[in-house]
C-alpha cells in the first residue's frame, strides 16, 4: 500500500526531505509519491511523516485512498463550527 | 554640542555621535553597548540611517516549513519575511552562492545576506548551513543574516555560530499559549503533528530559548512581530518587554496583512489587519520598552537592491550562470565604494546637526510659551536621503515626527497598503485617495514636485504639500519646515480637527 499526493499540492517542499523511503519527487503540476518506494513510513515512524507535515487538507490520500488531513483537521475548525468561527473573527 | 567628525576605520562610529539631532538612528540605539552598534551600523534593515546608503539581499535557498502561521498561505514565500503573494525561484545553495557574488560585484553596496525563506530556513538546515558556509569562505565581506520562526533555532544555534552569523530575526508573535493558539494551528515537532495550545506552547518555549542562546552567544537578535487585531495587539506589549529583559536589540511591530484572494486563512475567515493609526500607537507604546525598528517595508525574500527597489529581474539563473566573477578584485572596488559612502554619511550627520543646534537656541529663547506641537511629516524619497521623488511617483512614503527637541524616523507608509478591505475601498477608490489615506495624520508632504490637482486635493485634506526643499537631506528639510511653522505660530494649539477624524 502507498500514500498518493493529489491536485492542491502547493509545491511547499516540507514533505519531500522528510520521507524516509526516498518516494517523494518534484514533477509537475505538483510533487508525486513513488507507489512502489513508499512504506507508509512503517518501521521508520509512528506516523506518515509526509501527511504529518503537509499544510494543506485533503491532498494526501492514505493506502485505502482516504484523505489523511480531512477538512478542519489542519485549521482546527471543523465544518459545522465555520459560521460561527468565521462571525468571531471578524468582529475583532 | 560639536559634532566631531567621525571615525570609520571599520565602518563603526567610535563613540558614537553626540548630536542631539543626528540622525535618528544613533540617538535611538544610544543605549546599545559600543560592539553592537558597530554591527548595526552598515546594515540597512538595522539603522535607519543606514538604509538610505547600503543595499541587502535574500537568497530563496529554504523551502519547507515547519509550522503553519494562519497569516501565510504556502503557496507563496514566508509572510512573517515578504510581502504576501510572492513566489521566489528556488534555489540550491551553489545557485544561490553565485548569486550573491554576482550582485556583490555587480552593486558594491550591498553589504547584507539574509535568507529568510520561501519557507523557514532552519527547518532546511542543510541548505541554509550550507550557502552560508560556502559565502563566509568566498566573501568574507558581505554579513549574513537568517530569519526563522524559532522552532529548530536550539537545534542549530551552534552550527549557525560556526559561520559568524551576525543577526538573527526571530518571529514570535506571543509569549502566552492561549494567544499563540488563535495564530499557530499546529508544528511538526519530533516527527509528529501537534495540534492547538499544546503547539504554540512549544513553539514558544523554542523561540524564547533560542533567543537566550543566541544572546549567550553574543549574535545580534531583532525580533518581528506581526500585529493581529483581536489577538496579540494588547499582548504584544508584553511580548516586548520579554524580548527586550532577554537582550533582542530591536523589535519590529508589523501590519497582519491579511486579503481573502491571498488564500490565507485570516484572509478567507475575514480577520482584518492594523489601522495606520493602531499600528502607530502601538508601536509608540513599545518604544519606551527598546528600540523599535519602523522603516522596515517588509522586503521580499529574493529581493535585491535599496530597500524598497527590487532589482532582482537583473540576477535571474538564467544571466548569472555563465559569469566569471572575479571576486578578490570585486572585493577592492567595494572596500572604496564603502569609503566614500561612509564619509557622505559624516557629512550629512554634519549639516543635520548644525540644523539641530538653531532648533534648540529657538526653543531656548521662548520659555514662557508652550512648547510647540510635535508634527508628522511624509517625504517622497527614492533613497539615499534626500527629497528626490515627484507626489505622484511615490509608492511609499518616508514619515517623520519633527518636535522641538528633534527629528524621529516613524515609519514607511505605503500608498497601496493601506487600503484595508472591502468595505472601505471599492475599486472605484483613486490611486490619489489612497495615498491620502496612507498620509493620514500627517500634516505636510514633501517632495521634489506636485501636480496641480494633487496639491488642491492635499489641501482640502489640511496636508500641506511643499516642493521647496526639493534635492535636500531629509532631516534638514524637515527640521527647516518645522520651524517655519513653529515660528508662524501655528503650532501652539492642538492638532486641527480634521486630522484626527480621516482614518
Ligand atoms: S507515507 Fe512515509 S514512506 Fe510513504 S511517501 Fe509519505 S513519508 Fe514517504
Ligand atoms: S507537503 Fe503537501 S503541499 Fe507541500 S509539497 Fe508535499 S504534498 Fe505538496
Ligand atoms: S513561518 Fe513563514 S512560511 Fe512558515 S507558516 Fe509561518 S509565515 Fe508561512
Amino acid at each position: 500500500m502507498a500514500f498518493q499526493i493529489i491536485e492542491g499540492c502547493v509545491n511547499c517542499w516540507a514533505c519531500e526531505p522528510l520521507c524516509p523511503s526516498g518516494a517523494i519527487f518534484a514533477a509537475t503540476p505538483h510533487f508525486q509519491i513513488d507507489a512502489k518506494k513508499c512504506t507508509e513510513c512503517e518501521g521508520d515512524f509512528a506516523e506518515p511523516q509526509c501527511a504529518s507535515i503537509c499544510p494543506v487538507e485533503g491532498v494526501i490520500l492514505d493506502g485505502l485512498g482516504v484523505p489523511a488531513n480531512p477538512p478542519g483537521s489542519l485549521t482546527g475548525i471543523p465544518p459545522e463550527r465555520m459560521a460561527a468561527a468565521m462571525a468571531e473573527i471578524q468582529a475583532r | 554640542m560639536a559634532l566631531k567628525v567621525l571615525s570609520h576605520d571599520e565602518g563603526a562610529p567610535v563613540g558614537g555621535c553626540a548630536a542631539s539631532g543626528c540622525g535618528s538612528s544613533t540617538d535611538r540605539l544610544a543605549h546599545l553597548p559600543e560592539a553592537i552598534r558597530a554591527k548595526v551600523n552598515n546594515h540597512p534593515c538595522f539603522s535607519e540611517d543606514a538604509h538610505h546608503h547600503y543595499a541587502r539581499m535574500h537568497v530563496a535557498v529554504a523551502p519547507a516549513c515547519n509550522i503553519q502561521c494562519h497569516y501565510c498561505n504556502r503557496k507563496y514565500d514566508c509572510s512573517n519575511e515578504s510581502r504576501p503573494g510572492v513566489v521566489s525561484e528556488v534555489l540550491t545553495p551553489d545557485q544561490a552562492v553565485k548569486k550573491v557574488m554576482a550582485v556583490a560585484a555587480a552593486i558594491p553596496q550591498m553589504t547584507v545576506l539574509g535568507i529568510a525563506g520561501p519557507g523557514d530556513p532552519l527547518a532546511n538546515p542543510a541548505r541554509t548551513l550550507e550557502t552560508f558556509r560556502q559565502l563566509s569562505e568566498k566573501a568574507p565581506d558581505i554579513k549574513l543574516c537568517v530569519s526563522t520562526n524559532g522552532l529548530a533555532l536550539p537545534a542549530v544555534v551552534d552550527e549557525l555560530c560556526k559561520h559568524n552569523i551576525e543577526h538573527v530575526t526571530i518571529t514570535i508573535n506571543c509569549v502566552d499559549p492561549d494567544v499563540g493558539a488563535k495564530i499557530y494551528p499546529w508544528i511538526f515537532w519530533n516527527n509528529r503533528r501537534i495540534k492547538g495550545r499544546r503547539a504554540a506552547e512549544i513553539l514558544i518555549e523554542q523561540q524564547q530559548k533560542g533567543l537566550e542562546m543566541l544572546v549567550a552567544r553574543g549574535v545580534l537578535v531583532k525580533v518581528n512581530s506581526v500585529l493581529i487585531p483581536g489577538v496579540n495587539d494588547e499582548h504584544l506589549k508584553e511580548v516586548s518587554r520579554v524580548v527586550k529583559a532577554k537582550g533582542a536589540f530591536l523589535h519590529n511591530v508589523m501590519p497582519l496583512i491579511a486579503e481573502a484572494e491571498h488564500g490565507t486563512f485570516y484572509g478567507i475567515m475575514g480577520q482584518r489587519g492594523p489601522t495606520t493609526e493602531e499600528l502607530q500607537s502601538l508601536q509608540d507604546s513599545c518604544a519606551g520598552d527598546m528600540a523599535m525598528m519602523r522603516h522596515c517595508r517588509q522586503c521580499r525574500a529574493d529581493a535585491v537592491g535599496m530597500l524598497g527597489e527590487d532589482r532582482g529581474h537583473e540576477f535571474t539563473l538564467d544571466k548569472i550562470e555563465h559569469l566569471d566573477i572575479d571576486y578578490a578584485e570585486a572585493m577592492v572596488r567595494r572596500a572604496e565604494v564603502h569609503s566614500t559612502i561612509e564619509a557622505n554619511r559624516a557629512a550629512q550627520r554634519q549639516r543635520t546637526g548644525e540644523t539641530f543646534v538653531s532648533l534648540a537656541s529657538l526653543q531656548r529663547k521662548i520659555p514662557v510659551k508652550p512648547e510647540p506641537r510635535p508634527v508628522l511629516m511624509a517625504v517622497a524619497t527614492t533613497g539615499g536621503g534626500v527629497i528626490d521623488q515627484h507626489f505622484g511617483h511615490a509608492r511609499e512614503f518616508l514619515v517623520y515626527e519633527a518636535s522641538s527637541q528633534d527629528v524621529r524616523f516613524i515609519g514607511v507608509r505605503k500608498v497601496d497598503q493601506y487600503c484595508s478591505g472591502d468595505a472601505t475601498c471599492g475599486d472605484a477608490e483613486t490611486a490619489l485617495q489612497k495615498t491620502l489615506r496612507a498620509l493620514a495624520g500627517c500634516e505636510v508632504v514633501l517632495c521634489s514636485r506636485i501636480g496641480y490637482e494633487p496639491w488642491g486635493q492635499l489641501e482640502a485634506a489640511g496636508i500641506a504639500p511643499n516642493g521647496e526643499h526639493a534635492l535636500e537631506p531629509i532631516e534638514e528639510a524637515v527640521a527647516a519646515v518645522y520651524r517655519e511653522l513653529a515660528e508662524s505660530g501655528r503650532l501652539d494649539q492642538a492638532i486641527p480637527e480634521p486630522q484626527r477624524m480621516s482614518a
